[in-house]
Formats: structure tokens, C-alpha cells, sequence
């Protein structure tokens, strides 16, 4: 604390491990997690499918249901280890302290309810307001998410809105209890690509009135480099590499990142083949032995296979897991993975 | 809605209709009902007299015909054995069968859905398992054996209720009902469990499907993100959810319940419409079994007419056309 104290976080995660067993063996989903957010601080948790984006999302709100188990860590809210919260106690961290988006609004949302009723539950359930205070801040808080004559969509049910409405709604539910963190996972990837750069303004804006801090998960580095500033990468369920989120996307010390960044379209740079990572996210219950990213690294060596990699300050401001970090500045157009071809 | 509401009533027609004419022509091949009426020493004159009186000389066309004409005119036939008007016979048994099975039907709701709702919600859980158990004994038990274990335990060993019959009735708006009385309730008790039986157990297995396809749903982990309890999520955002089957199967129970609960009437000596329909094929009533079908029919038309409405209540994205 004492010699922090000046940037205390609001979230400190540390060694998080959240495990599923299942019949077919252990899934280390999340497997030694630690990151910190201050408040106010806008985090991008990026990976490819499977990689635990999702499942460190739900862990912060105790959402982790049988066969899964948070195994060890600690997740640090103001200091209180939510971990470990009685479910009393979770109760009234979500929503109130960590609001939740999710990727499929056309699936997140009670279609039996009508929009009002399920926004007007959330104030119910942190605040003392009464019904009329609610219902104003229920109109205000649809208005300022761009939903036009608020007051009369309240009544409507889900299915009567668009996607990208539906969105909306979600994301003004989970701004309504004035949260200090809202984890979005997904939060565009089920959206029309000319709806998705309006939602993320929508919340990014939004976001930034409130003051609340974010961690936006997400596959698509494109998305985050716009809006985020700091970004964790996650691969088979460990933090691979952690730093500004210009610094990563620019210069990525990590061949995974470098990969990651690599698959992003630059229209500056056209390439008659874009860039892929070689090969796919291995089996997480029966990974490789040494770094989980070995088969599919092109840097790597013998020593990979025999030892997993600790995350270390690699180069400026940026920390990786890795043998081999890429240490010299590389312009991202000039791809230096398997971008090459053709 | 109007429009709705016409071609309902036509459909309900059409249906009653045709459930008029296959039981008209049912009847016709269950034998001359003539020989259940008159003296078993009668003469070919009296024979031949009976079946004029009856309208049972005339051919089959002109019998439906004849009584299509008196069902018009609300005239539905009179039993050939009392010599009452069918409709009035049925009706005086209606509230009797009515009150075992709304009891029936209430003990069922009220036990299958909560507990339903516990085993779609805990799968793995043991109390659930138990109960997934209990609602195959109780889908597997035959009405019949289930009554005459409860008469046996409940009225002879340990003598805590009647064992059979109808107890003091109160005439509530012309209706006879048991339900106001102690006397009434303790008769009707035993009947209604025994009745409830196999419709608690189907409403309890449909309910657990639903609620464990529901809460799989991200409404529900988005309601549970909000921090709402479990008893919220559980009732307010996915009962609801997994309701329509139920309210199908529901409705259709009801009508089952009323229009067959033959036996379980039979073995309480339930003074119901059942025990009239047993008694009447036994004895060749025609008219009387003739009207009771008509009367099921168009009970179960106008429940799937009332499920059909619930269907829009329950979910906005129903609505009717």
C-alpha cells in the first residue's frame, strides 16, 4: 500500500487460477492471471477463443459455476479479497461495483421482461431510490446511450429493438448503478461491423463521463488499440505480455502479440496475403510442454520446450513471458512472422 | 382480436361438429340400446312401441338429423335410464368432478413447478436426483393402486380421513361445493392426491427441461451479473421462460382430468360426471354418453382456446392472429 498508495488500484488481481474439471481432465481456463487496473483505467484483455478472456471476466464477479472453480489468487477490490466473497456479498459487488456487458445482446437481455422492468431491476436492487426516481433515471440513462423517446421504449420487450439498440440497452443497465468497473466482454463482436465503431464511441464516451474504469475483453486488437490504455494478452490462460496498449501494438515484444498484431488488415501496407499465426490454440487441457505457444512460435528453441517462461520486463515498458522477446523495434507493417509469403 | 375471436368460434364449431358426427356414428355400432330399456319379458308390439318412442326406427341420417334439429334448439336428448334430460343429469355431476380436479390440479402446480424448478436449476445435486426418481414412480404408478393405498393407509389403518363418498356440501350461486365445508375437504382430499399424481410428475419433468434449457440462457447470467438473488433469477427471469410447455401440457391435464377421472372416481365412490359415463355405457345410454362427449369436446376446445391466450400473456413475442 504505503508506497503506492498515490495510484492505489481499484483492482488488483494477483495469480489468479480459475480451473474447470470436467470428466475428460483438468482445464486450467485461467492459470496464473495478475494484472491491476487504477481507477478510471481503460484495460483491453486480448486473446484468441479459448485463450480465458471470458473466464477472468466472469471470475471478478464470482460468476464461475460447477465444474469451475476459482483454485487460488486473489482479486483485490479496494484491497477486499472478492475471491473469497460470501455470495451474500458478491451480491451486492455486481452491478453495483462491477457492471457486466456481454457479446450477444440479442441473447442478454430477458425477452419476457420488458426493457424497463429489467432496467428499473438493477436500480432496485442497489439503490434506494422510489419507483419515480427510478423510471427518470431509467428515461435519462436510455437517452444518453442514443435510444430516442426513452420514456415510451421502456415499455417495449427486447425483440421489438435492433441489435444494436439492444446493445445500447445492455450497456445503459450496466452503467445505471454507477459501477466503478464494467467488464465488456465481447461487447461488439456479435454486431454489425457499422454498428460495432458506434457502440464502442457510445462507450467509450459514456465511460469516460462516468469515470468508471473498464476492461474490455476482445479477439480483435483492432478494436482495442482505439480505445483502451493498457492491454494484457492471454494465451492458454496466462498472461503472455502486459504494456501501454500503443507500445504493444506498435511493438509487441512477444511472438504471439507480434502474430496478433501481424493479423490486423493496414490498408497503408496492403500485402498480397495477410498474416496468420501458423498452426491453432492447442488442447488447454493437454498443453505442450515448457511455453504453451511454442508449436506455433517461429522463434522457437530447445530451452522453450523445457522451461514455461515467467513474465519479465522485456523492453521499455512493456513485460512478456518469453525466452526469446522480440528486443529491436520493428515498424508493425514490416511483419516479421509468416507475412512474408507470397 | 375480433377477427381473431370469429375464427376461433368458427374453428370451435367446426370441431364440436365433427365430434358430434364420429360419436353419433360410434354409437350406432355399440348395439341396440332398446333391449336396456324395456322389460326383459316384453312382447315384439312393445319392443317395436319402445323403438318408435325412441326415435330409434328412423335411419341413421334421420336420427342425426333430428338430433342436430334438437341440439339447435338446446334440447340435447334425454337418458333412456332416468328419463331426465342428459344435459341436466351431466350438469348436476359437473361441480363435483370440478372440485376434485381444480384440487388436483392446484396440488400439482404447486408441488411440481417449485420443485421442478429446483432440479432444471441443480442438476447434479442429489435432492434433485431424488426428485427426478420420484417423478418416475409417480408417472409409473397406476391411479387405481395409488387410490386404494391411500384409502388403505389414510381411512383403514390409520383413520385420519373417510375413505370414500362426497361430505357435506354448501350451495354457493346454485352450486353444490364440498369446499366450504371440513367435512368436504376431508373427502376430497384423498381423491384429488390420488388424481394429481401422474400430472404433478409430467408438469414437475417438463418444468426441470425448460428451466435447465433456460438457465443455460445469457439473460440469466446477465440477470446474475446484476446482482439479483437466486430466487429472483430463478422465478422472475427463468421460470417464465420455461412456462409455455408447461401451460400446454397444463391446459391439456385439465381436460384429461375432467373428462376421465373415471377411475379415481369409481374407487372413492366419487359422485361425479365420470362415474355417470361408466354407468351410462354400461347401461346403453346413448344420449347421455352422446351429450358427455359433446361436454368434454368442447372443454378441451375452450382450454386451448384459454392456453392459447396465456401463451401471449406469458411471452410478448406470441401474439395472436
Amino acid at each position: 500500500m504505503d508506497h503506492q498508495s498515490a495510484t492505489a488500484p481499484l483492482l488488483d488481481v494477483r495469480d489468479l487460477r480459475t480451473w474447470f474439471h470436467t470428466f475428460s481432465g483438468t482445464v486450467k481456463a485461467v492459470d496464473g492471471v495478475s494484472f491491476t487496473l487504477a481507477p478510471g483505467e481503460v484495460m483491453g484483455l486480448v486473446g484468441e477463443s479459448g485463450g480465458g478472456k471470458s473466464v477472468v471476466g466472469f471470475s471478478l464477479l464470482g460468476l464461475i459455476d460447477p465444474p469451475g472453480r476459482i483454485e487460488g489468487g486473489e482479486i483485490l477490490l479496494d484491497g477486499e479479497d472478492i475471491a473469497r466473497a460470501s455470495e451474500e456479498r458478491l451480491r451486492r459487488i455486481r452491478g453495483r461495483e462491477i457492471a457486466m456487458i456481454f457479446q450477444d445482446p440479442m441473447t442478454s437481455l430477458n425477452p419476457v421482461k420488458t426493457v424497463g422492468a429489467q432496467m428499473d431491476e438493477m436500480l432496485r436492487l442497489h439503490t434506494d431510490l422510489d419507483e419515480g426516481a427510478r423510471k427518470a433515471r431509467c428515461v435519462a440513462m436510455l437517452e444518453s446511450v442514443g435510444i430516442s423517446r426513452a420514456a415510451e421504449r421502456l415499455r417495449a420487450y427486447p425483440h421489438q429493438f435492433s441489435g444494436g439498440m439492444r446493445q445500447r440497452v445492455v450497456i445503459a443497465i450496466a452503467l445505471l448503478a454507477s459501477p466503478r468497473l464494467i467488464v465488456a466482454d465481447e461487447p461488439t463482436t456479435a454486431l454489425d461491423v457499422t454498428i460495432q465503431s458506434q457502440i464502442l464511441k457510445l462507450m467509450r464516451k459514456r465511460i469516460a463521463e462516468t469515470g468508471a474504469a473498464m476492461i474490455l475483453v476482445t479477439h480483435d486488437l483492432a478494436v482495442v488499440s482505439e480505445m483502451v490504455d493498457k492491454i494484457v494478452v492471454l494465451y492458454c490462460g496466462r498472461v503472455v505480455e502486459t504494456g501501454p496498449a500503443r507500445e504493444v501494438i506498435a511493438n509487441p515484444s512477444h511472438p504471439y502479440t507480434r502474430g496478433l498484431v501481424d493479423s490486423i488488415p493496414n490498408p497503408k501496407h496492403r500485402k498480397p496475403r495477410l498474416a496468420q499465426i501458423p498452426g491453432a490454440v492447442p488442447d488447454i487441457r493437454n498443453l505442450p510442454s515448457g511455453c504453451s505457444f511454442r508449436p506455433r512460435c517461429p522463434r522457437a528453441q530447445a530451452r522453450c520446450a523445457e522451461v514455461s517462461p515467467a513474465l519479465a520486463p522485456t523492453r521499455g515498458t512493456l513485460s512478456a513471458a518469453c525466452h526469446f522477446p522480440i528486443l529491436e523495434e520493428v515498424a508493425a507493417a514490416m511483419a516479421t512472422t509468416g507475412g512474408e509469403r507470397a | 382480436m375480433l377477427a381473431y375471436a370469429i375464427k376461433r368460434l368458427v374453428q370451435m364449431a367446426i370441431v364440436l361438429w365433427a365430434v358430434s358426427v364420429i360419436v353419433f356414428l360410434m354409437m350406432s355400432f355399440t348395439g341396440d340400446p332398446v333391449f336396456m330399456v324395456i322389460p326383459i319379458d316384453s312382447t315384439d308390439a312393445e319392443i317395436e312401441q319402445a323403438r318408435r318412442i325412441l326415435g330409434l326406427d328412423r335411419s341413421m341420417p334421420e336420427q342425426y338429423w333430428l338430433f342436430l334439429q334438437n341440439l339447435v334448439q338446446g334440447d340435447f336428448g334425454r337418458s333412456y335410464v332416468f328419463r331426465q334430460p342428459a344435459m341436466d343429469l351431466i350438469l348436476e355431476r359437473l361441480p363435483a368432478t370440478l372440485e376434485i380436479v381444480i384440487v388436483a390440479m392446484l396440488i400439482a402446480a404447486f408441488v411440481a413447478i417449485p420443485l421442478g424448478v429446483y432440479a432444471g436449476a441443480n442438476p447434479g445435486k442429489p435432492l434433485s436426483r431424488l426428485i427426478m426418481s420420484g417423478s418416475l414412480v409417480g408417472i409409473s404408478l397406476p391411479g387405481f393402486w395409488v387410490g386404494m393405498m391411500l384409502i388403505f393407509l389414510f381411512a383403514v389403518e390409520w383413520r385420519l380421513l373417510p375413505s370414500s363418498g362426497r361430505g357435506d356440501t354448501v350451495e354457493v350461486l346454485g352450486i353444490e361445493t364440498s369446499l366450504l365445508t371440513w367435512d368436504g375437504w376431508t373427502h376430497v382430499i384423498l381423491p384429488s392426491v390420488t388424481l394429481s399424481l401422474g400430472t404433478l410428475a409430467i408438469i414437475l419433468r417438463i418444468t426441470r427441461a425448460g428451466m435447465m434449457e433456460v438457465m443455460r440462457q445469457d439473460y440469466i447470467k446477465f440477470a446474475r451479473a446484476k446482482g439479483a438473488s437466486r430466487k429472483d433469477v430463478l422465478y422472475g427471469h427463468g421460470l417464465r421462460n420455461a412456462l409455455i410447455p408447461v401451460v400446454t401440457i397444463f391446459g391439456l391435464q385439465i381436460g384429461d382430468l375432467i373428462a376421465f377421472a373415471t377411475i379415481t372416481e369409481t374407487i372413492f365412490a366419487w359422485p361425479g360426471m365420470g362415474k355417470l359415463l361408466v354407468d351410462s355405457i354400461y347401461r346403453a345410454d346413448r344420449p347421455v354418453i352422446v351429450v358427455y362427449l359433446m361436454l368434454v369436446a368442447l372443454i378441451f376446445v375452450v382450454i386451448n382456446l384459454v392456453v392459447d391466450l396465456v401463451y401471449t400473456a406469458i411471452d410478448p413475442r406470441i401474439t395472436v392472429k
